[in-house]
């Protein structure tokens, strides 16, 4: 019996052992997933990213243990943390924000090192989340490491993606900028207890009223005015809710889960699910391909010449996008 | 194809709350180019099993500090067993007399580490265990 099938029957043992073949890309690994990809597409995924320490992992746990009681889901977790640039380890700790979630077998968690990957997830992270898909879990989190600015990978990975925030990390110029606030389905501002939580809520609604103008009425020198929307297209009609949660103690759980399904039913509705999950298998085919073809690119290229032309860049006597003319059309000086 | 690394979960059973030993050692494993999963304190034999498991690690670190660890030791063993990991290595640290350094060896632990062992030592132990 292959791997495959005792996981499609539901051995957890033989899933653990399959997420570390598909997570070291090996050979037996890839044939099991080309065997599981027709069984995968129902779970719903579901990203959660944001800066270290803003909470992520309290909040998976607190979803979980949601999902788990009030709507008896079953639940995957893939949390990933960094790997270090200069020994290749890693300390993946975010289990220890999770062990509610301990002795319930419809939970499964996995937790990964990035292994030099930037964007925030790691390389075989796609992959794994197949796996658990196959394997018939409803719902898949997807926790990045702790995101900066432009790790937004995630976006094209998750159906909705969850941006957690917490007071105090930034002022107003912080939620104008582009990049991770641009990817949230949902944002969340947690440890909504600390001082500054009213900025934080103030910052952020301002950032989404200039991307999805309203109809303001205030007052403006005694007199009521009001603005109207312009009539511009409307790019998309979901508006990222902003919730208030204070993950250790469970407040505002619910409520972030009421936006999830809200979110789901949009995507349904409007079609965007198709969308998403057209643009999410595009990502993934290319970055494949991108990887197999370096492979084979480099396999054929003989590696004397490609370090000779490694080290005329690096002696100044030609520029790196030279080099690459050079690699490409096969004409070497 | 990428290389193996080396899956270690480290865990501390048990009701002591000093977790200064784990994480040093949590801390050196990695600088050697392993993947620590890090449970955190005040686990039961079978959280840790149950990690064990759904992490697929090739190693498991307790870290005892309590006196217990003839207790949890051999349950943590049985509960891996029953799940099917048998090839998982075991080492333990902490407060271990002798007498006990002999039976847990016996048991089949790998490895034990009282205080003062040197973090190369366990790292290369843990190497070569796993290389096997």
């Amino acid at each position: 019996m292959t791997l495959s099938s005792s996981i499609l029957n539901g051995d957890r043992l033989s899933l653990a052992r399959l997420l570390t073949q598909v997570e070291n890309d090996l050979p037996e690994g890839r044939a099991s997933l080309a065997e599981l990809f027709p069984h995968t597409g129902r779970a719903h995924l579901i990203g959660v990213t944001g800066a270290p320490g803003t909470g992520k992992s309290s909040l998976v746990n607190q979803l979980t243990l949601y999902y788990r009681k009030q709507e008896d889901k079953r639940v995957a977790i893939v949390a990933v943390d960094p790997s270090s640039p200069f020994t290749g380890g890693a300390v993946l700790g975010d289990r220890v924000r999770m062990r509610d979630l301990a002795g319930d077998a419809g939970v499964f968690i996995r937790s990964m090192a990035s292994r030099g990957s930037l964007g925030g997830l790691a390389q075989a992270t796609a992959g794994i989340v197949q796996v658990f898909d196959a394997a018939g879990y409803d719902v898949v989190m997807i926790e990045t490491v702790g995101a900066g600015q432009s790790e937004v990978d995630i976006a094209k990975l998750a159906h909705t993606t969850i941006v957690v925030e917490a007071p105090g990390l930034g002022d107003d110029i912080q939620a104008i900028k582009a990049g991770i606030l641009e990817i949230a389905d949902i944002l969340v501002i947690n440890k909504a207890d600390r001082p500054g939580v009213e900025n934080t809520e103030k910052s952020l609604k301002s950032m989404l009223d200039m991307a999805h103008p309203v109809r303001h009425v205030f007052q403006h020198h005694g007199k009521m005015e009001a603005v109207e929307v312009p009539s511009a297209p409307v790019y998309n009609s979901w508006i990222p809710p902003i919730q208030r949660t204070i993950s250790t103690e469970g407040m505002g759980i619910a409520e972030v889960a009421d936006a999830i399904a809200r979110h789901l039913a949009h995507l349904r509705e409007s079609g965007d699910w198709t969308a998403r999950e057209r643009a999410r298998l595009e990502v993934e085919l290319e970055a494949l391909l991108q990887d197999a073809l370096v492979d084979r690119f480099r396999a054929a290229f003989p590696q004397k010449q490609y370090d000779e032309i490694v080290e005329s860049v690096v002696g100044r006597n030609i520029s790196p996008w030279e080099a690459v003319t050079m690699l490409m059309s096969g004409r070497l000086k | 194809m990428t290389e193996h690394k080396i899956r270690v979960l480290v865990a501390k059973p048990g009701l002591d709350g000093h977790d200064r030993g784990a994480k040093v050692v949590a801390r050196a494993l990695r600088d050697a180019g392993m993947e620590v999963i890090y449970t955190g304190l005040r686990q039961t034999p079978e959280m840790i099993a149950e990690a064990a498991l759904q992490e697929d690690v090739d190693v498991v670190g307790l870290s005892v500090l309590s006196g217990a660890h003839m207790a949890l030791m051999p349950r943590v063993m049985e509960l891996l067993k029953a799940n099917g990991q048998t090839h998982v290595k075991l080492f333990i640290g902490g407060i271990i007399p002798d007498e006990d350094l002999r039976l847990l060896k016996e048991m089949g632990v790998a490895g034990v580490y009282g205080p003062g062992a040197s973090t190369d030592e366990i790292v290369r132990d843990i190497k070569h265990a796993v290389a096997g």
